[in-house]
């Protein structure tokens, strides 16, 4: 091998290539002063850049890839398949010689999509995914309050000893432990929901803050203040920018939380919503709608997730956490 | 403009727990720089001798003595002394031009005048073409002329580095040291280069402080009078080179090197013999 480069780099040197051999050669001789001088011009002055994939080598390219088999693309698909059918074959042949009154507690997927059928033409899905959507993004406001505190408890010590003992006093208290003092300072309504969502967001959203802002780089600050920064311009325009990743990161995981405290909150403290969906079926035994209840909050869940990551995305396309 | 006086400066940092003693990190520094004059500081790491430049840019304050930059005490750290990092410290969520204009905005220098001073500046470290991007997309030497170009837009009154070209691989360096050089001919300033590389301060300084083992003190003030560009291979320079790393191998001392004491006198005094024999 060490034979055949040695070779072509003295073909090179001597500039007696062939038409279809300089991309070969630049190819393994590199920028390669030799090949230059060899041909009387500098590298970058002649027509065709090493850089360059010849028809040749993009033919030798496609040869290697081996498009993926049927079962390799489909792969993604094989799962769900099975488990909708096998579901289906469960309460449809399965349940039924059991017991006929078993398949009201399992309805089939067709079933399932039947109810949300008539909960789509009704409007009815479309009125509970809006107040529970409502809710949360309300809350969210409230809680948003976290990014101040959190930036202020990283900054300075002395925030953070004041602050600091109180939360990790009220942190470790799931916001589902909160319901019953909600329900009887607030009744049953939008504010206990929101309340409890509060608390869902707050937290990790004020944890996230803290440690984004403990995490900047010290001799970014410093640079910051050396061209003239004054101490707003270092907490607003730098400590804020450098730790809005993390942010960002808080808000998807309290958005989280406070989505899964928000139908804890509605199973047993609303008159509308999703979370309320499901409880109010349950009482009628129409197991359909409570799974097209479930099937609606994880499809919201995850939508809130996606459009924030984007979002994110597009707004922080320095950050490499976000790029990801 | 950029005459820096530095006299007496002492740093003891006071010591963490009950049993800790406080540790004197530089013992009596004194020496000037001229205005325009490029000057490297020069030791072990561990001398202190970056401690000097945090004391010098304000980031942190001499225990005892003084420093004058044109005949005002420094204060509070700011754009006349401006600092170039080892690790770039470049804004990750600004693009080479929003870096570069950072300092000018914090200067309240108008929005025109802004994009004329930035974009001479990027051009200067050879970066034209590559305003719009953000500093994860360029390589670590390109990354730091952005550092370069956004401490010289600032215009300060003396340039500070810290080890600036000590993250980069041997070819990257040795390609920025020439630029510095360049740099430094074109925009003349005074500039205060912190390094452990003889090489480095050869090639780039009028004047080198070389500095003792902690407690950090000056032991030798050179001035240096050759020609710009320098070549490595011309005498002067290595002579000069080799003048420097004996003083500097004179602080090598095997006795302090702990678990060394332990050894037997003899292989001690073979291996101190290894170590000159290397220079």
């Amino acid at each position: 091998m060490s034979e055949r480069i040695s070779g072509l780099t003295a073909a090179a040197v001597q500039g007696r290539l062939s038409a279809t051999e300089p991309d070969l050669a630049s190819g393994m001789v590199g920028a390669s002063p030799f090949r230059a001088s060899g041909h009387g011009v500098p590298a970058h002055e002649s027509a065709v850049s090493p850089a360059t994939i010849t028809p040749e080598e993009r033919r030798a390219l496609e040869a290697l890839r081996r498009p993926p088999n049927l079962f390799q693309r489909c792969s993604r698909w094989i799962g769900l398949v099975v488990f909708f059918a096998a579901w289906q074959l469960l309460s449809v042949v399965i349940l039924p010689r059991i017991d006929a009154n078993l398949v009201t507690l399992m309805p089939p997927p067709t079933a399932v999509a039947a109810g949300a059928w008539e909960l789509i033409e009704s409007g009815a899905l479309a009125k509970h995914f809006w107040a529970s959507l409502q809710r949360e993004a309300i809350a969210f406001a409230y809680a948003s309050a976290a990014i101040p505190i959190g930036l202020l408890m990283g900054w300075s010590k002395t925030a953070q000893n004041v602050f600091e003992p109180v939360f990790e006093m009220l942190r470790p208290i799931p916001p589902i432990a909160w319901i019953p003092l909600a329900i009887l300072w607030f009744g049953i309504g939008d504010l206990q929901n929101q309340f409890i969502i509060f608390l869902g967001i707050f937290f990790p959203l004020l944890i996230n803050t803290i440690a984004g802002v403990k995490n900047v780089e010290h001799n970014v600050i410093r640079a910051a203040r050396c061209l003239g920064a004054s101490e707003t311009d270092v907490l607003v325009k730098i400590v804020f920018r450098a730790a809005l990743p993390q942010i960002v990161t808080g808000v998807r995981v309290g958005l989280g939380v406070g989505w899964m405290a928000l139908v804890a909150a509605e199973l047993v403290g609303a008159t509308s919503g999703l979370g309320w969906l499901i409880s109010d079926a349950r009482s009628v035994l129409r197991t359909d709608i409570i799974l097209v209840g479930m099937i609606s909050i994880g499809i919201a869940g995850l939508l809130i997730d996606q459009g924030l990551r984007w979002a994110a995305k597009k707004m922080l396309p320095w950050s490499l956490a976000m790029t990801r | 403009m950029g005459m820096l006086d530095i006299r007496n400066v002492v740093k003891i940092y006071p010591g963490t727990g009950p049993a800790d003693e406080p540790v004197k990190a530089l013992a009596d520094i004194s020496f000037s720089v001229r205005q325009d004059e490029f000057c490297s500081v020069l030791g072990h790491s561990g001398c202190g001798k970056t401690t000097l430049l945090n004391i010098i840019a304000g980031f942190d304050e001499a225990t005892l003595g003084t420093i004058h930059l044109d005949g005002r005490p420094i204060g509070r750290p700011g754009w006349e002394r401006a600092m170039i990092f080892q690790d770039y410290a470049l804004f990750p969520w600004l693009t080479v031009l929003g870096n570069v204009t950072f300092g000018l905005e914090m200067k309240r220098i108008a929005a025109g005048e802004r994009a004329r001073i930035a974009q001479r500046q990027i051009e200067l470290v050879g970066l034209g073409g590559f305003e719009h991007r953000y500093p994860h997309q360029l390589s670590g030497g390109m990354r730091q002329r952005v550092a370069i170009a956004r401490a010289l837009a600032v215009d300060p009154a003396v340039l500070l580095m810290d080890e600036p070209f000590a993250a980069l691989d041997a070819q990257n360096r040795s390609m920025l040291q020439d630029e510095m050089v360049r740099i430094f001919m074109e925009q003349r300033k005074t500039m205060v280069l912190v390094t452990h590389s003889i090489e480095e301060a050869v090639k780039l300084s009028d004047r080198i402080i070389v500095m003792t083992r902690r407690p950090g003190r000056v032991k030798a003030n050179i001035e240096v009078d050759m020609p710009r560009p320098r070549r490595e291979e011309s005498p002067e320079f290595v002579a000069l080179k080799l003048r420097i790393r004996d003083l500097i191998h004179d602080e090598f001392d095997l006795s302090e090197v702990p678990g060394a004491a332990a050894l037997p006198a003899a292989a001690a005094a073979t291996a101190a013999a290894a170590g000159v024999g290397q220079a």
